[in-house]
């Protein structure tokens, strides 16, 4: 199996431009005729829902929460990048564009990543024109602030609710559309499989959460905006519903997987407090910018009062290895030098797993109330969470699982191998490579929904004129009984544990071989023991309650069984990947220093997995990746 | 294009539609309500003057009543002004008991005040006090004799009000229905003054604060200018010797 | 710590409820509220007893949907949503009543689920602002005063929980519904729709059963995003003016 990637032909620069004038176009008369099934509503997917229909495409669209405002995308606090150098500081498309490749550890694809950078600034202007409060100078204009990774002000932000404005700005569009007709909205509605109608996405099988009710949804298209899959740690940024499962049902049907291990542990993140914890808070990584970050230089002096030890006992690690970027180096490295420090024992608070992240300096140069005009709502929420005040007391923070760079593997026009099966957003491989930048998250769903699938789904929909088809087809009425003998079967069990306790197992086992650090004997480890956990959920998952009306045990056991399946394809990629890059470390490569230590001579590859069956090994497939316009170089942040 | 939902909802009379909405209703309640408190405040002014003797007052009366229709029609319009203050709530009542059908078991307020809580009930009885004030004082059937006190004001016999309310406030039950009564309309007004300016729009999150103490001192302000009457008569014997 | 708890359970949006009691026991002190209801569905998934069904996503106070009125207040005491609640808050061996989020437009679904889908409706019928992705002109070409956007970003903070009409003595949305009319009426991007929007979110929101505002502001104290009630003021002012254009025959 070979993967074309569909890049098209011409210098970078261009490649966007020449590609929207030739793309294939659906006229207005004929869009109304398709039907799109859109599946989530965070900013990849309401944006693309509500662009769609704008465009006039009729389009249905579902997500498993009570309301399509509170898809995970409202939890991203920083801010969003884009190329719009208002600060005159030297920022360019082109600089946004090497900057993320940089940042992705040179394992992205040019040309997707080089189109972001150029509609990151359409967003900006979308999004204001939606009545996105952004943060303003006293002038009237935007204001920006930097962010990890990056030598400019490119990042955009709403006091520490970036991701809330963004998402309320794109859920005001979707029900704009959804008042005229143009979306029909499926809330509390999962999608549990993918239906193939001779070998093309046409539809979804998806169960009513309220009801329990098990159907299925034809459309012409089928747009997968699931987001990451970050909930395999169990502890993680992420929401609780967070899950795997529509992506990991594609796979099974077909959709190839790809760089499943490429994970991203944030640096700023309020520490584990103990083992009843159901997720780790993010501190919002703009704190950065003005904070400290340090550890004792002496193991003794972790347990003392941070106020009592002197400047010359601290050690400002980041600024001391990365004097040019500081404590705005790259999220993978951040993370992984706070986790160094703590394996050499001068972590500080419980376990010794946290840093402290001190405002101090800070709060000296500019006065406490510019620090809380900054960040309050985050000094207040540390505050709430931990009990403690960080305007007195250096805050502590430690690296949690944040995001997932890894995805469906999608083409340039967003779609996946399987014909229709499009992937938007966090559940796309594409943009970032093996780590990503802070703020371009939100840039990266909304380019994709706003900016490029209205663009690329033309090409697909117009090769489909008169192949319409419907819920009464039998690959439709096949798909809807396996998924009810699914359910039927978690509900079958009645063994003694709960979904919960395997979540956990199985987040542990994650965190400890296939986290910030990993290795083949641990991987290997791994692979055993969730195979073994698997055997155990399949035996020993209790479930109470039956299949009808609200089950919330049973939507989650539905998720971790997909979890239980999609752990081992990560650990099997991270061994697989017998380099380091980015978020993926692997203890056998590594510089002196302790740096990740690239192979670009043999793995200068996208990963995509392709399902073989239950219990037999995926193969691999590898997508070369040629760089015309980037050299690659060691990434360095000294 | 769309549709505007204004218009799909506008239907034949705008103004109707406004009225009967959850705004429009609550602004009669408050419109009326400045009125309601207009009144009040001129109707202490007018009291207060007995206390620069019998003359001042009954003149003041003498000169309402030759008012003639012009004074019924005032009459009619306040009226008119209470019964649609009382309606409206009677329909706003109506619509937020069907909104909240379930109250909390463990009921515990928050943020609200007592006055706030209390609105129902405060309003309730200061229209029963209403009723009992008109009965007294302006119908005159409490004490009949009332109606028959009489005095020559510049030539002309008038009705002796000062002789009235004297009398009236010599007596403890009707003082203590007075002091009772007013109280509550204190605690009506300590809500209603600085929430209509909420209601009607006009005011800010920052001057918020300020009508309400204002509204609150208003009215108790107007507590006190109004009780100083009965109190002084029943407890200090003000006008027991000018009506001797 | 160790509580007693009364929790209401409900099997469906049809059946009665009432309220049960479970014992809370070893629950640690920094456990989020939410946290030890996870530890006392554990414990009853273990004793054959169906689990309390609550809702809950982000458990980091912005997705807005944990909803439980804990003690008779919505999100319980303090400011911030019910996930942001911690134990430490409680005294050792407090008996702690957990009801659902009432107000009639809120349906119970079961226990302690309900349904907000009265909200979304609400933002249908004008909580937008009509464009056309691709068709903004540049970001910057409309300067806002810093203050007023600061204000719009008070207002836009709300999340959507529901808390100030499950709060409201009368179940009224104002503070919901104001909150968005404010954000969107103060920039200049929302002025060409403000009228109707106004005159669309307050139909809706009548429409809907919410109750009407008694300037009670139950809202304003439960409200995790701090949205003022002072927005409800302005949306009263907008509504009667938008009315009045409406009835002097003006094109709104």
């Amino acid at each position: 199996m070979t993967l074309d990637s569909k890049i098209p032909a011409g210098p970078l620069e261009r490649k966007w431009t020449d590609y929207k004038n030739n793309a294939k176009l659906v006229s207005p008369a004929n869009k109304r005729k398709f039907e799109l099934i859109v599946v989530g509503s965070g900013l990849a997917g309401a944006s693309a829902a509500a662009t769609l229909a704008e465009q006039g495409y009729k389009v249905k669209c579902f997500c498993y929460q009570d309301s399509p405002r509170r898809a995970h995308s409202i939890a991203a606090q920083g801010g969003i990048n884009a190329a719009k150098n208002y600060q005159n500081d030297g920022d360019s498309v082109y600089r946004l564009f090497y900057d993320t490749i940089k940042g992705g550890d040179f394992r992205s694809r040019e040309a997707n990543v080089h189109r972001l950078a150029e509609v990151s600034v359409d967003i900006i202007d979308q999004c204001v024109a939606q009545g996105v409060p952004f943060a303003r100078e006293y002038g009237g204009l935007l204001a920006n602030r930097s962010f990890g990774g990056a030598q400019v002000s490119r990042t955009f932000y709403a006091r520490g609710q970036t991701g809330q404005q963004l998402l309320l700005g794109a859920y005001s569009g979707l029900s704009h559309q959804i008042a005229l007709g143009a979306v029909k909205m499926f809330p509390r509605t999962e999608m549990l499989d993918l239906v193939l109608v001779d070998g093309h996405a046409k539809g979804i099988v998806v169960r009513d959460l309220n009801t329990g009710e098990i159907t299925s949804h034809a459309g012409d298209a089928v747009l997968l905006c699931t987001g990451g899959y970050g909930n395999v740690f169990y502890l993680s940024t992420n929401a609780r519903g967070c899950n795997v499962s529509a992506t990991y049902r594609a796979h099974k049907r077909g959709a190839l997987f790809a760089n499943p291990c490429f994970t991203q542990i944030h640096p700023t993140c309020i520490p584990v407090g103990g083992d009843y914890q159901s997720k780790l808070t993010l501190m919002s990584e703009s704190l950065r910018n003005d904070g400290r970050i340090w550890v004792p230089k002496r193991k003794e002096d972790c347990g003392k009062d941070p106020s009592s030890i002197p400047e010359a006992d601290r050690d400002y690690f980041l600024e001391r290895k990365y004097p040019s970027y500081g404590n705005l180096a790259p999220r993978d490295i951040s993370s992984r030098s706070a986790k160094e420090a703590c394996d050499e024992g001068r972590g500080v608070g419980p376990g010794g797993l946290g840093v402290y992240l001190d405002f101090a300096e800070a709060i000296g140069r500019l006065g406490r109330k510019t620090i809380e005009e900054r960040y309050g709502n985050l000094f207040e929420m540390y505050e709430n969470i931990t009990g403690e005040n960080a305007y007195e007391r250096p805050m502590r923070i430690y690296p949690a699982v944040h995001y997932t760079m890894g995805g469906l593997w999608v083409d340039y026009n967003l779609m996946s191998n399987i014909p229709g099966l499009h992937v938007l957003g966090e559940a796309n491989f594409s943009d970032h490579g093996a780590n990503r930048l802070g703020a371009s998250a939100l840039m990266q769903g909304l380019a994709d929904g706003y900016f490029v699938i209205p663009y690329t789904l033309g090409g697909y929909l117009t090769t489909q004129f008169g192949k319409k088809t419907d819920p009464s087809h039998p690959a439709f009425e096949s798909t809807v009984r396996e998924v009810k003998s699914r359910v039927q079967s978690l509900l079958d069990i009645k063994g003694t544990r709960t979904v919960d306790h395997f979540h956990r197992t199985l987040g542990l086992i994650m965190w400890d071989y296939c986290g910030m650090a990993r290795s083949r004997e641990g991987l290997t480890g791994a692979i055993e023991k969730i195979q073994k956990l698997r055997a155990e959920f399949w035996s020993d998952l209790r479930l109470l309650g039956g299949s009808a009306g609200i089950n919330m045990e049973l939507e989650r056991a539905g998720r971790v069984a997909d979890f239980l399946e999609f752990g081992e394809l990560m650990c099997l990629d991270a061994l697989v990947r017998d380099e380091s890059c980015g978020g993926h470390f692997r203890t056998e490569h590594q510089t002196p220093e302790g740096e990740a230590l690239r192979n670009d001579q043999d793995f200068s590859f996208v990963s995509a997995w392709k399902y073989e069956g239950e219990g037999k090994t995926p193969t691999l497939v590898k997508e070369p990746l040629a760089y015309e316009q980037v050299k690659l170089s060691t990434r360095s942040y000294k | 294009m769309t549709t505007s939902p204004a218009a799909k909802a506008a239907g034949p009379c705008a103004g109707q539609i406004w009225l009967f909405s959850s705004i429009g209703k609550k602004t009669v309640v408050a419109a009326t309500g400045i009125l309601l408190v207009a009144f009040v405040v001129g109707h202490l002014l007018g009291n207060l003057t007995i206390f620069l003797g019998p003359d001042a007052l009954n003149s003041y009366a003498a000169k309402l009543h030759s008012l003639g229709p012009a004074l019924w029609a005032i009459r009619a319009a306040l009226l008119g002004i209470l019964v649609a203050h009382i309606y409206f709530t009677m329909l706003l009542w109506k619509e937020n008991h069907a909104a909240r059908p379930q109250k909390y078991i463990a009921s515990n307020p928050v943020g609200t005040t007592v006055f706030a809580r209390t609105m129902r009930l405060s309003g309730l009885i200061v229209l029963a006090f209403v009723i009992f004030h008109l009965a007294h004082f302006t119908v005159r059937v409490v004490d009949p004799s009332f109606a028959t006190m009489t005095t020559t004001l510049d030539g002309h016999k008038v009705h002796d009000v000062y002789r009235m309310v004297v009398t009236g406030f010599s007596n403890g039950p009707v003082v203590l229905v007075y002091v009772v009564g007013l109280f509550l309309l204190t605690f009506h007004l300590s809500h209603g003054i600085g929430s209509l300016f909420q209601t009607l729009g006009i005011t800010n999150r920052r001057i918020r604060r300020t009508y309400e103490i204002g509204g609150r001192a208003l009215a108790w302000a107007l507590y006190a200018g109004y009780i100083s009457i009965p109190v002084s008569i029943f407890f200090f014997g003000l006008g027991k010797g000018a009506i001797q | 710590m160790k509580f007693h708890l009364k929790v209401w359970r409900q099997k469906d949006p049809k059946s009665p409820g009432r309220l049960e009691d479970y014992e809370a026991d070893n629950i640690p002190a920094d456990a989020s509220f939410l946290e030890m209801l996870d530890i006392v569905n554990a414990g009853l998934t273990g004793k054959n007893i169906e689990p309390i069904q609550f809702e809950s996503d982000c458990r980091e106070g912005i997705c807005g949907n944990c909803s439980l009125t804990i003690n008779g207040v919505p999100h319980g005491p303090g400011r911030g949503t019910t996930c942001q609640l911690y134990m430490r808050k409680f005294r050792d061996g407090d008996t702690i009543t957990i009801e659902p989020f009432r107000a009639d437009p809120f349906p119970v679904q079961r226990d302690l689920v309900v349904n907000r889908a009265a909200f979304d409706r609400i933002i249908q019928a004008g909580g937008f602002i009509s464009e056309r992705s691709g068709s903004a002109p540049d970001a910057n070409s409309v300067p806002i005063p810093k203050t007023t956007a600061d204000e719009a970003m008070d207002a836009a903070a709300c999340i959507g929980c529901g808390a100030c009409a499950a709060a409201c003595p009368n179940g009224s949305a104002m503070l919901f519904v104001s909150a968005k009319v404010a954000h969107l009426g103060l920039l200049p991007q929302g002025k060409p729709e403000k009228d109707r929007r106004v005159l669309g979110m307050v139909r809706q929101m009548d429409q809907e059963g919410f109750g009407n505002c008694s300037n009670y502001y139950a809202c304003e104290a439960v409200c995790p995003a701090n949205v003022p009630a002072a927005f409800i003021a302005r949306m009263n002012r907008e509504f009667t003016a938008a009315s009045a254009k409406e009835m002097a025959g003006l094109p709104v």
